[in-house]
């Protein structure tokens, strides 16, 4: 291995175990319950309540698309009755969590990286640790607890947004018998399908928040640092979303056979 | 009491600090002149432990910060308080929240009394009445100042200094000096000041140490730094370029 190669992975292995440490250090303190509570209804304010056009748009329009494809498919086989099934237990499994996580990881991952970054190039965190306060505890942990909180709501409000809006695509637009395509998405789509899809946004909830802020906070100097950190925070955030979502669906999958 | 002991630190291939060594008694005001870009913001920066040596120690009161991690410092760091060179206010609070922080954040006191010690920290910085005010509505001098109302609230026993006349003009620069000088009879604190304002060293220190290729040059008081014959602090002290730095 050349020296550039092997600076790539001593560098990647450096960035991974610090943003390990992080995470540990952001539980440890997560659990410590001394988060502001002020700040933490402010994030949920701001991850929450502000994402919601980009979470409704994502998620009508998904689910829109899904039904007419999944129409033009079925319906050469006669089975256009199961239209709304195949979108609602998509929206639940997959789609609703994946894409909400990477609308969120696009809008507020980046903010985070870009408000902490700035935060850091202007010594306001140095700031923060000469005035006895952990920047973690004041920083990091109300985003991740806003995030844990956040990113399941969304993912359900997408969830019943998409399976609404493919009820009424296939109702009114393509003429698919409405009684037949709310029996059919109901007896296909289980608790457990909702249950699959709040848990992955609940992991996905802390990828976000967890990258964006140790992006930010370990930014490069000037403009050009914040910059590139907020792309990074967005690229590196989306990756890990739709990485993990393979494990998590292999694992929930496993652990739905041991508890059908 | 801060001692410095042959501390070294280097950013990747390039030594910032090479075996600094030095003792700050307590109620001591002491100066830290020396080039820009020569170390003197790093080596305060490890007075506080915002930065980790390579090697050597700085030991506040008998306990060397270097083995200490971040959570084991922040009781250590309730002994300092620290006026940065930008002020490093925090933009998405008040003047009052900003000068605030840290009494709200111990939750000790009512928000009464938090207000009644604001109140009282920016009158002796002479900024009564912009509580209310954002960090991006304040001049340099006001941002410095309400830095420092945030620094000296919680009565610490040190108080560091970055480059605090750095850009501002002199007659401003001259106020802030004389408030460092007021904060230190007051509240009867130790003082490290970093700067390469020599009119500012003389005004503030009792003692100035010079940072020159990357160790403490020389001790002295200002009379001594002043009236050296030793070639080095003579043409820094007096603002005498070498010929090889002609560029123009």
């Amino acid at each position: 291995m050349n020296g550039a190669a092997k600076r790539f992975v001593l560098d990647w292995l450096t960035g991974l175990g610090s943003l390990s440490l992080l995470a540990k250090e952001s539980v440890a303190s997560l659990l410590t319950f001394k988060v502001s509570w002020r700040d933490f209804l402010y994030q949920i304010y701001f991850i929450g309540v502000k994402s919601q056009a980009v979470v409704i748009i994502t998620g009508a329009f998904t689910g829109m698309v899904l039904a007419a494809q999944t129409y033009f498919q079925f319906h050469k086989v006669a089975m256009d009755t199961a239209t709304l099934a195949v979108v609602s237990v998509s929206m639940c499994d997959e789609l609703g969590p994946v894409l909400t996580a990477l609308m969120v990881a696009g809008r507020v991952g980046a903010a985070m990286a870009a408000e902490l970054g700035t935060m850091k190039v202007t010594e306001q965190i140095d700031a923060l640790r000469t005035l006895a306060t952990h920047p973690v505890d004041y920083l990091v942990v109300p985003r991740l607890m806003a995030s844990l909180v956040s990113l399941p709501l969304l993912t359900t409000e997408a969830m019943a947004v998409g399976i609404t809006s493919g009820y009424l695509v296939g109702v009114f637009l393509l003429d698919i018998d409405p009684a037949y395509l709310y029996h059919n998405m109901v007896s296909y789509t289980k608790g457990v399908d909702i249950v699959i899809g709040t848990s992955k946004a609940f992991v996905f909830g802390g990828i976000i928040a967890v990258i964006g802020c140790y992006k930010g906070m370990t930014c490069g100097e000037g403009a050009e640092g914040v910059g590139r950190a907020t792309t990074e925070a967005v690229v590196y955030a989306s990756i890990s979303i739709l990485i993990s979502n393979f494990f998590l669906t292999l694992t929930q999958n496993q652990l739905l056979r041991l508890f059908p | 009491m801060i001692e410095v002991s042959d501390l070294r630190k280097r950013f990747g291939a390039n030594p910032i600090l090479d075996g600094v060594t030095f003792r700050v008694e307590s109620g001591e005001s002491v100066v830290i002149i020396g080039r820009s870009g020569g170390g003197k913001s790093v080596l305060l920066k490890h007075l506080v432990g915002l930065l980790k040596p390579d090697s050597g120690s700085v030991i506040i009161d008998g306990e060397n910060l270097c083995g200490l991690n971040e959570r084991q410092l922040l009781p250590v760091r309730r002994k300092f308080g620290m006026l940065f060179q930008g002020a490093a206010l925090f933009d998405s609070l008040t003047v009052a929240e900003n000068v605030g922080f840290m009494l709200d954040r111990e939750r000790k006191l009512s928000p009464a009394e938090i207000r009644r010690k604001v109140a009282e920290a920016l009158e002796m910085v002479e900024l009564s009445g912009t509580e209310s005010k954002k960090p991006s509505e304040l001049s340099g001098g006001m941002r410095k100042r309400v830095g420092l109302a945030r620094a000296i609230i919680y009565q610490p026993e040190i108080v560091l200094y970055d480059e605090p006349t750095t850009g501002l003009d002199p007659v401003v620069a001259d106020s802030i000096d004389q408030l460092i000088n007021r904060v230190r009879d007051r509240l009867n604190v130790t003082t490290v000041v970093v700067t390469h304002d020599m009119r500012s060293a003389r005004t503030v220190g009792n003692r100035i140490l010079m940072l020159h290729d990357r160790r403490i040059y020389v001790s002295g008081t200002p009379d001594e730094i002043f009236n050296s014959t030793d070639p080095v602090v003579h043409r820094f002290v007096n603002g005498i370029s070498v010929p090889k730095e002609h560029y123009f």
